[in-house]
C-alpha cells in the first residue's frame, strides 16, 4: 500500500483521470481529425462593421478542439473576424476536454465566465444558467437563427418554468446516433439488407451468431454506449413526447420504460456481445468493430474516426463500414425518423460583449461552417443549413440525411439530464445489459434518482 | 519559581525569551501558513460544504443539515465501498504482509544473486499506479496474455472474467495491489531484519533453540517496530485506494469495486454533487483519523513514545 496524505488524493485523482482520459478517445463527440485542411469553397462574405466609432473589445474564447485541422480552422475564423474588426481582440484558450471541465467549473465558482466556451447543452447548461453564468441571446440571434438546423439550435437553450425558451449558445456540430455495421460480415452471415425493424434486427443477430460472428459490441466499463441503445428502444416504443414527459416529470415507472427493458432482455438472450464486454471501454468496443471482430455498434457520428484510430491497422474496415438508422419496434409509438443525437456548441458567458455574439454569427456563416464539414475527415457535421453538400464521406452523408429528416431529436440522455441523473441512468441500464437487473428495477432506479434531484 | 525571583531575573529572561520565540515562530511561519492554507482550511471547508446540497456552481444556500451523511450511510453503493476498503485491509494483513515477511527472511540469507532478487521484487513499487492499471487492464483482456498463459498451462478452466465479474473483481484487484506493494513491505522488513544483530540469534541456536523457535521468539519480537509500521502503512494505503482501481474499473462492474475514495470522486467530480462528495470525504477522513490515532495510541505507543498521543511524555 502507498501512503498519500489525504489532501493530495483529489489531485492524484484528477491526474489519474487525465491519464486515463488521455489514453482513450472516449466520449468526445468530435470526430478524429486528419492533417489536411480543406480549401475554401465559396468566397468570404462581407463582414459588416457594427458601429462607426468602435471601442476596443476583447473576447475570451475557450474551446476543446485540440486536434487538427479543427484547431487551425477555429483560429483562422477568429483571425478573419479580427482582421475585419480592428477594435476586437479574440483571446483563444485551447484546453483538453477534462482540463476544460475542471477549469470552467472553478472559474464559475469564483463568479466569472469566459465570453464564449464549449458546451454540450443539457443538464450542465441548466446548472450554469441557474448560477447566472450564461447570457440570454434569444433576441440577439433571432435575425439569423433560422439559418441553423432548428433541432440543433434547441439543444443550446432551455425552457424556463413559465414555458419561455431562452437561447444561451449556438451549435457548430450536430449528429445522430445510429447503427454502424460491417457490410462484409453481414454478407458472410447471409444478410442482404440492413434491418428496418427490431424483429429483423434480432433475427440478424441470430444469423450473425450462427455464422460465428460477434453481432454487437458494447462497453460495460464506460456504460454510456449501451445506454444509447436502450434510449432508442424507449424512444421507438414510447415516442418522443412520452420520453420528454419522463425526463421532465421524473417518473420513469412507465409501460414504455419496462417494455424497452423487455426488448433488451430479449437481445441479451441471444448472447450477442463481444467477449469481455462487461469490462470493455468504449475504445475496446470501437477496436472490436474496427478490427472486424464484431459486426455492429450503436454509436454517433464520430464512430468511423474512433474505429480507425483504435483498430490494429489504424484504418478500420474502410468501405465495409455502413450505417443504418435504429430499427423501428412493432406497435411502438415512435417514428422511424425520431433520433437520439448531440454534438458540440458554443455557449455565451454572462458578461460577453455584443461583438461575441456577432462573432458567433460570423462563425455560423455558410462560408465558415463549410470549412468544418469539408475537412477530411470532417471536423464536425455543421448544423448550418447549406453546408451539407461539403461532407464527402458516404456514411456521414447518411447520418446527415437522418438528421435532416429527424421529426424529433433527443439529446443523449446522460447529457440532457443533470450529471448525477446521467450517471444513475448509465448505471441502471448497464446492469440490465449485464443481466444483473430487471426492466422494472431499471425504471424504478432512475425514478428514485430523479426524486433525489 | 516564585514571583519575586522571576521579577529579580527579569532583565535576563525578558531579553532571552522573546528572541527564542521570535526565532521559532519565524521558522515555523512558512510551514504553518502552508499547512493552514492547504490542509486545515480545506478540511474545515469540506466539513462546511457537506452540510449543503450544492452542485459547485449555485450559491451555497441550500442547507440540509446531516442529510448527506444519512444518504451516504443508507446507500448500498457507499456501504459496498466501505466494505471493499476493509476487505483490502484484512487481505493485506493476512496475506500480503506475511508473504513480504517470508520473502524478506529468505533474502536476508547470504546467497548468490541476492541483490538481483531484491531489485526484481522491488521493481513493481517503482511503477506509478496509473501505469500499473493500464498495463494490467491490457494483460487481463479476454484472450490476452494472462488468459493464454492459463490455457497453455492446461488451466483454461480457471480463467475468469477477471475485471468483468462483480463477484471476482476485488480478488483480481487485490492480487494486483499486492503485486505492486509486496516489494515495498519486503524492503522495509529487510531493513528491519538487518538491524537485528546476528549474535542474538546465534546465541539462541547455540543454546539449543530450533530455527523456528529462534525466528518466533527472537527475530519476530525484535522486528516488531518495523512490522507495526508496515501494517500501519498498509492500512492507511488500503483506506485511500483510488488511482489503480479508477484506471482499471472506474469502480465497476456495477459498482462492485468502488472504494470510499472512488465514491467521493464520482460524487464530487462526475456527478457534480459537491455537498454529498464533501460528506463522503469527511467520512473517509474520520475513518483514517480514528484508525491512525487508535493505532498510534494502542499499537505504536512503545515505538513512538512522546509523539502525537502521549502528551505528558
Amino acid at each position: 500500500m502507498k501512503l498519500i496524505p489525504t489532501r493530495f488524493l483529489a489531485g492524484a485523482a484528477i491526474l489519474a483521470l487525465v491519464a486515463s482520459a488521455c489514453s482513450s478517445t472516449a466520449a468526445s463527440p468530435t470526430p478524429a481529425p486528419a492533417a489536411t485542411p480543406a480549401p475554401a469553397v465559396t468566397p468570404a462574405p462581407a463582414v459588416a462593421t457594427p458601429t462607426p466609432t468602435p471601442k476596443a473589445v476583447t473576447i475570451e474564447w475557450w474551446h476543446i478542439t485540440t486536434g487538427e485541422p479543427g484547431k487551425s480552422i477555429f483560429q483562422g475564423i477568429a483571425d478573419a473576424y479580427v482582421a475585419a474588426h480592428p477594435n476586437v481582440k479574440i483571446n483563444i484558450t485551447v484546453l483538453e476536454n477534462e482540463a476544460f471541465k475542471t477549469k470552467l467549473a472553478t472559474t464559475m465558482q469564483s463568479g466569472t465566465s469566459p465570453d464564449l466556451f464549449q458546451s454540450w447543452g443539457g443538464g450542465i447548461m441548466q446548472a450554469q444558467a441557474d448560477a447566472g453564468m450564461l447570457q440570454d441571446i434569444t433576441a440577439a440571434v433571432a435575425p439569423w437563427a433560422d439559418t441553423v438546423n432548428k433541432g440543433a439550435m434547441s439543444i443550446y437553450g432551455l425552457t424556463d418554468k413559465s414555458g419561455v425558451f431562452h437561447q444561451y449558445g449556438v451549435p457548430w456540430d450536430m449528429g445522430m446516433i445510429g447503427v454502424w455495421y460491417n457490410k462484409a460480415l453481414f454478407t458472410k452471415a447471409g444478410i442482404s439488407a440492413p434491418p428496418a425493424t427490431w424483429d429483423d434486427f434480432l433475427a440478424d443477430v441470430s444469423k450473425l451468431k450462427a455464422a460465428g460472428i460477434v453481432p454487437l459490441a458494447i462497453a460495460g466499463k464506460d456504460m454510456w454506449p449501451s445506454m444509447h441503445l436502450w434510449t432508442y428502444l424507449l424512444l421507438r416504443i414510447g415516442g418522443g413526447d412520452a420520453l420528454r414527459t419522463m425526463i421532465s416529470s421524473g417518473n420513469w415507472n412507465t409501460d414504455a420504460c419496462t417494455a424497452a427493458g423487455d426488448q433488451v432482455v430479449k437481445l441479451n438472450a441471444l448472447n450477442p456481445y463481444q467477449p469481455g464486454y462487461k469490462s470493455a471501454t468504449y475504445d475496446n468496443e470501437a477496436a472490436a468493430v474496427g478490427n472486424a471482430q464484431a459486426a455492429m455498434e450503436v454509436m454517433g457520428q464520430w464512430a468511423p474516426g474512433t474505429e480507425a484510430n483504435d483498430a490494429t491497422n489504424k484504418k478500420g474496415i474502410g468501405a465495409d463500414l455502413g450505417w443504418f438508422p435504429f430499427p423501428t419496434v412493432a406497435g411502438g409509438k415512435g417514428a422511424a425518423t425520431d433520433g437520439v443525437g448531440g454534438g458540440n456548441g458554443i455557449a455565451v458567458g454572462k458578461n460577453a460583449p455584443p461583438e461575441a455574439i456577432d462573432f458567433l454569427k460570423f462563425f455560423s456563416s455558410v462560408y465558415n461552417a463549410t470549412k468544418l464539414n469539408a475537412s477530411s475527415p470532417a471536423t464536425a457535421l455543421s448544423p448550418v443549413i447549406g453546408t451539407e453538400s461539403a461532407v464527402t464521406d458516404a456514411n456521414l452523408q447518411l447520418v446527415l440525411a437522418g438528421r435532416g429528416k429527424a421529426t424529433f431529436m433527443q439529446l443523449y440522455l446522460d447529457q440532457a439530464t443533470s450529471p448525477a441523473m446521467g450517471t444513475a441512468i448509465n448505471e441502471a441500464t448497464v446492469a440490465l445489459f449485464e443481466g444483473a437487473s430487471t426492466p422494472a428495477k431499471v425504471c424504478a432506479a432512475i425514478t428514485t434518482a430523479a426524486a433525489a434531484q | 519559581m516564585s514571583a519575586t525571583s522571576a521579577t529579580g531575573a527579569r532583565p535576563r529572561v525578558g531579553f532571552r525569551v522573546p528572541t527564542k520565540w521570535v526565532t521559532i515562530s519565524l521558522f515555523l511561519l512558512p510551514a504553518l501558513a502552508l499547512y493552514l492554507l492547504f490542509v486545515l482550511v480545506p478540511v474545515i471547508q469540506a466539513a462546511h460544504y457537506s452540510l449543503y446540497k450544492w452542485n459547485g456552481l449555485q450559491p451555497l444556500d441550500n442547507f440540509v443539515g446531516l442529510r448527506n451523511y444519512a444518504t451516504a450511510l443508507g446507500s448500498d453503493t457507499f456501504r459496498t465501498a466501505v466494505s471493499n476498503n476493509f476487505l483490502i485491509i484484512v487481505l493485506s494483513l493476512t496475506l500480503q504482509i506475511p508473504f513480504s515477511l517470508s520473502l524478506a527472511v529468505l533474502l536476508n540469507r547470504r546467497f548468490r544473486g541476492r541483490t538481483v532478487f531484491r531489485v526484481i521484487f522491488f521493481l513493481p513499487y517503482v511503477l506509478s499506479e496509473a501505469i500499473t492499471g493500464v498495463v494490467f487492464s491490457l494483460l487481463l483482456r479476454p484472450g490476452a496474455l494472462i488468459d493464454s498463459g492459463f490455457s497453455s498451462l492446461g488451466l483454461g478452466g480457471l480463467i475468469q472474467d477477471w475485471l468483468g465479474d462483480p463477484g471476482f473483481v476485488m480478488i483480481t484487484l487485490f492480487v494486483i495491489i499486492s503485486w505492486k506493494y509486496f516489494g515495498f513491505h519486503m524492503i522495509l522488513l529487510l531493513a528491519g531484519l538487518q538491524g537485528i544483530p546476528r549474535e542474538i540469534e546465534e546465541a539462541a541456536l547455540i543454546d539449543g533453540a530450533g530455527r523456528w523457535q529462534a525466528f518466533r521468539h527472537i527475530t519476530l519480537p525484535l522486528l516488531g517496530p518495523t512490522l507495526r509500521v508496515s501494517v500501519f502503512l498498509s492500512m492507511i494505503g488500503a483506506l485511500q485506494l483510488f488511482d489503480m482501481i479508477w484506471v482499471m474499473t472506474k469502480g465497476g462492474p456495477l459498482g462492485a469495486s468502488n472504494t470510499m475514495a472512488i465514491a467521493m470522486f464520482k460524487a464530487g467530480f462526475t456527478n457534480q454533487q459537491m455537498g454529498y462528495g464533501s460528506a463522503l470525504a469527511v467520512i473517509l477522513f474520520l475513518f483514517a483519523l480514528v484508525l491512525a490515532l487508535a493505532y498510534q495510541r494502542f499499537v505504536l505507543q512503545r515505538d513512538v513514545e512522546g509523539a502525537v498521543t502521549a502528551f505528558n511524555g
